[in-house]
């Protein structure tokens, strides 16, 4: 019996520390005096703008300090991202769809308060909108929200609950509504539900969504993020339009420090520049190149031919903000969930 | 007899074709949706897809994770069927059904029961932070996660023919005082070497393209962290539809490579017995 | 005779030590932690999770789509193990090598890919279409996504036993005149019994909790072809981890069940093979 007791501790301790063994040499990386390495842990569909903008970047912070530095890129959900640096994945900064994802991050205290304003522009250093797109020619004469809810059309949007990105295309619906039926929050309702039911496929995701529409031929219409439509315009010039409605909302990525982090690996000075610079001329430019809109009006001016200018844009404070917004419509049991209660 | 003969020919070919039409419509056509798509750009969009510096990292991070498991559950597998099926203790089901559960835990737990136990939520975090030992997040999560999910697949092939076998064998030559390790390589292993061949092709495929409990493992670290089904996943999120299917026919290709070893191994050794 | 068996072949210590400290380290204590965080949330919250509307028309389609997926998997299974074990045929070798490949390829493309095939633009889809049914986006679709990620369950776990299995039974069973069927019920399943039980309730398990392939396919609307895991998710996306691990503790505990009962199913069927 003892015996057997001795070879169950040993086999278990030797499978621990073959293990931790193993995790060892995969040890962090100490920058050296010549180089720094940073993280950015962003959301989707911003690969192409910071490629380029790292670069650009390498090359300022090396005239400005006299240092490399090498930004390690990281991209997915915008919800998962945020909760993957509140559960430890290292992150200098994060540059994610929504606020209300860096708050996440902000509660799980490795951002300090007040980092909205710590940039201009809420710390949205790019934004963008929700469009329409449409197939060629526009077969079924969509030019408005309110085509949306014919009785004839298909809708493709992700699902606002699994993506951040998504939410905002419902509040779009949600603002033109409102307009609409003046503040009358029964009808505002009835129609963010009747086009709800035109939407044939609820992807996981706003990528998810595209190919449904796209390579998969559902639906009349797909709800997107205009930097997304944009790409899909790109790939197949001869096959969509897009139509931007009368309404529509401001949708504000937002970047910040994550405080913790930084003053752990003692890199708070070039994640600073690193964001900070995303407002210079040169950067703007590149977030126009990539279909955001730059959040400098001059040279948001120099893109009126790319992006309709005319739209009439509310924003998230005309929701009471996030937190509000998060609970009245996206929470368990909220307006969301109650459009599709009772039906199955 | 003859009659006979000819109704079994009749039964034969008859399930060979609804094999064959199963696989096709299954698995041959899902397959040539991929290769083609892999294509549809040309030859060159698919060469710089592959050839990629992120890709190949990609691909290099899948194979340490898929050796790494494929070890692990080989020693596991081993062991824990030899437990099962030699001997008679107390609690047998629940051990077999524990071993088994990493199958049926969806993916996505898989991943976040490492997160909450490893995770910066978690008690341990301070420890290892102390240690400087990085779990989640970094290579050795992916490892982790590799490891759950493949988990019983090689104890699992095991323990049907162990079973099927009985212990009688083994009983006699342990009472002709034939020592434990003997007995495993003479006795035991000619039976179980087939079965033991399907599970590990079968870990080493499921291990390479795992996809759900790493992918929120990994964060998605580019060059770092992610392996080529997550390097799928970021291809195609981010509107890169061609190139994602060019990095997914690599891992078909991997599995090729694998199945077509294993085969060679089963008709060298089904020749020799 | 059984207490003298634990004595007679040796290495019962160490099997068991190393058995059950990998099975510690990278099971139990982990799935520990996903029980100590729902327990956080008092009983009456986690029961009221998990008999929400949503939740619950969520679990009806997982576990149906699932059992279903699992079901033609165990009779193809068979067939397939069947034919490849005991019949030749141009490019056996070819299909037989193809088993495996569901596992290899990411849940996401395959996914991607099947969709493709069977929406109504796709080939499959095309012709489904023209008797009215449709596929991709229905529960259907999510049964042919779960029925390619369980292939090769029920085929590796039935192929070993039926090459162990010599033709010699069957050649009796025959020459004394039993008809083929009443050979293959008597004489063979049987002896496959325990290991389609063993393919099915892994394959059942696995379909339960698939993500990547199914969120492609469904449609994902809710009370029609939303799939619990994919509630699981969105309820993370929403940072209520309590939420999240309270649904993943049902289907944990669901998972366990079955797999419990399947095992109890083997280890009988393994006695009765015996003769005890």
């Amino acid at each position: 019996m003892k015996g057997r007791i001795l070879l169950l501790t040993l086999s278990a301790v030797l499978a621990v520390t073959s293990f931790t063994a193993c995790s060892k040499n995969d040890g962090k990386e100490k920058s050296d005096d010549g180089k720094v390495t940073i993280t950015n842990v962003s959301y989707d569909p911003t690969r192409e703008l910071y490629a380029a903008y790292n670069k650009v970047f390498a090359k300022h912070w090396k005239e400005k300090s006299g240092q490399d530095v090498e930004v390690t890129q990281s991209h997915g959900g915008s919800g998962k991202q945020a909760l993957e640096v509140a559960n430890g994945l290292e992150a200098d900064v994060v540059t994610l769809a929504l606020e209300y994802d860096v708050k996440e991050v902000e509660n799980a205290g490795l951002i300090d308060e007040g980092w909205v304003d710590e940039f201009d522009k809420d710390s949205s250093p790019y934004t963008s909108t929700i469009v329409f797109l449409v197939r060629k020619g526009n077969p079924k004469n969509i030019k408005d929200w309110d085509d949306l809810i014919k009785d004839d059309v298909g809708i493709i949007t992700p699902n606002p609950k699994t993506s951040g990105g998504a939410r905002w295309n419902y509040l779009a619906a949600w603002a033109y509504a409102q307009k609409l039926y003046n503040n009358d929050e029964e009808k505002v309702k009835e129609f963010v539900k009747k086009l709800y039911q035109n939407v044939l496929v609820l992807d996981s995701g706003a990528r998810g969504a595209t190919t449904t529409f796209v390579e998969n031929g559902q639906g009349d219409v797909l709800l997107a993020w205009e930097n997304e439509a944009y790409l899909s315009l790109q790939d197949y010039p001869d096959d969509y339009e897009i139509v931007t409605p009368s309404i529509s909302i401001l949708a504000q990525p937002s970047v910040a420090i994550v405080d913790e982090v930084v003053d752990d690996r003692g890199t708070r000075d070039v994640a600073t520049e690193y964001l900070s610079y995303l407002y210079s001329d040169e950067a703007q430019r590149i977030a126009g190149d990539n279909f955001y809109r730059p959040s400098n009006e001059t040279i948001l001016q120099e893109y009126k031919d790319v992006f309709n200018l005319d739209i009439n844009l509310v924003t998230i404070d005309d929701f009471g903000g996030w937190d509000e917004a998060q609970k009245k419509h996206f929470a368990d049991g909220g307006v969301f969930d109650q459009i599709y209660e009772g039906q199955s | 007899m003859h009659e006979n003969k000819i109704g079994s020919r009749f039964v034969k070919w008859l399930l060979i074709c609804v094999s064959i039409l199963f696989i096709f419509l299954m698995l041959v056509l899902p397959l040539i949706t991929v290769i083609s798509e892999a294509f549809r750009s040309g030859w060159e969009t698919y060469k710089q897809a592959v050839t990629d510096e992120y890709t190949i990292k990609a691909a290099l991070l899948t194979v340490e994770a898929t050796l790494f498991a494929v070890i692990i559950n080989t020693i596991f597998g081993v062991f824990a069927a030899w437990t099962i099926t030699k001997f008679h203790f107390k609690g047998k089901k629940l051990l077999t059904t524990l071993i088994d559960i990493p199958v049926t835990v969806s993916p996505i737990i898989a991943g976040l029961i490492y997160v909450l136990t490893f995770g910066r939520q978690s008690f341990l975090y301070p420890y290892l932070k102390e240690l400087d030992i990085d779990i989640v997040f970094a290579i050795p999560g992916i490892v982790l996660a590799t490891i759950f999910v493949t988990f019983p697949f090689i104890s699992r092939e095991l323990i049907p023919v162990l079973e099927a076998q009985g212990t009688d064998e083994e009983e006699a030559a342990a009472l002709m005082g034939a020592r434990g390790t003997t007995i495993f390589r003479r006795i035991t292993f000619p039976h179980i070497k087939w079965a033991f061949l399907y599970g590990i092709v079968l870990c080493t495929a499921r291990a390479m393209g795992e996809f759900g409990a790493v992918s929120v493992l990994s964060g998605h670290l580019r060059g770092k962290t992610n392996t080529l089904p997550l390097h799928v996943e970021i291809l195609f999120n981010e509107f890169k539809y061609v190139p994602a299917f060019a990095v997914s026919s690599i891992l078909v290709m991997m599995a090729i490579i694998i199945l077509v070893i294993r085969s060679v191994v089963e008709y060298i050794g089904k020749k020799e017995t | 005779m059984k207490k003298v068996n634990k004595r007679v072949i040796p290495g019962f210590g160490l099997s068991m030590g190393v058995t059950l400290s990998l099975l510690s380290i990278i099971v139990i204590i982990p799935l520990a932690s996903l029980v100590v965080f729902t327990s956080q949330m008092s009983l009456s919250d986690i029961l009221k999770t998990i008999t929400r509307d949503r939740v619950v028309a969520s679990f009806e389609v997982s576990f149906l789509t699932a059992f279903i997926a699992s079901a033609i998997n165990a009779v193809m299974g068979v067939v397939l193990a069947w034919v490849l074990v005991r019949y030749d045929f141009p490019f056996k070798r070819i299909v037989d090598g193809m088993i495996e490949l569901p596992f290899a390829l990411p849940t996401a493309v395959a996914g991607i890919a099947l969709t493709s095939l069977t929406s109504d633009q796709g080939i499959i889809g095309k012709f489904f279409a023209k008797f009215g049914i449709k596929i991709a986006y229905t529960r259907i679709g999510i049964v042919v996504a779960l029925v390619f990620i369980g292939i090769p369950f029920v085929v590796r776990s039935v192929q070993p036993v039926l090459e162990k299995l010599d033709g010699s039974f069957e050649e009796a069973a025959g020459v004394m005149g039993a008809s083929r069927a009443r050979i293959f019920r008597k004489v063979i399943f049987p002896e496959i019994r325990p290991a389609v039980f063993t393919g099915f309730g892994l394959a059942l398990g696995r379909c339960i909790g698939e993500y990547g392939s199914v969120v492609f396919i469904a449609g994902n609307m809710p009370f029609k072809t939303e799939i619990t895991p994919l509630i699981i998710m969105s309820e993370l996306q929403e940072y209520d981890y309590a939420s999240a691990t309270a649904i993943a503790l049902v289907m944990l505990l669901f998972a366990f069940l079955l797999l419990f009962a399947v095992n109890l199913i083997q280890s009988r069927n393994a006695k009765i093979l015996k003769g005890g």
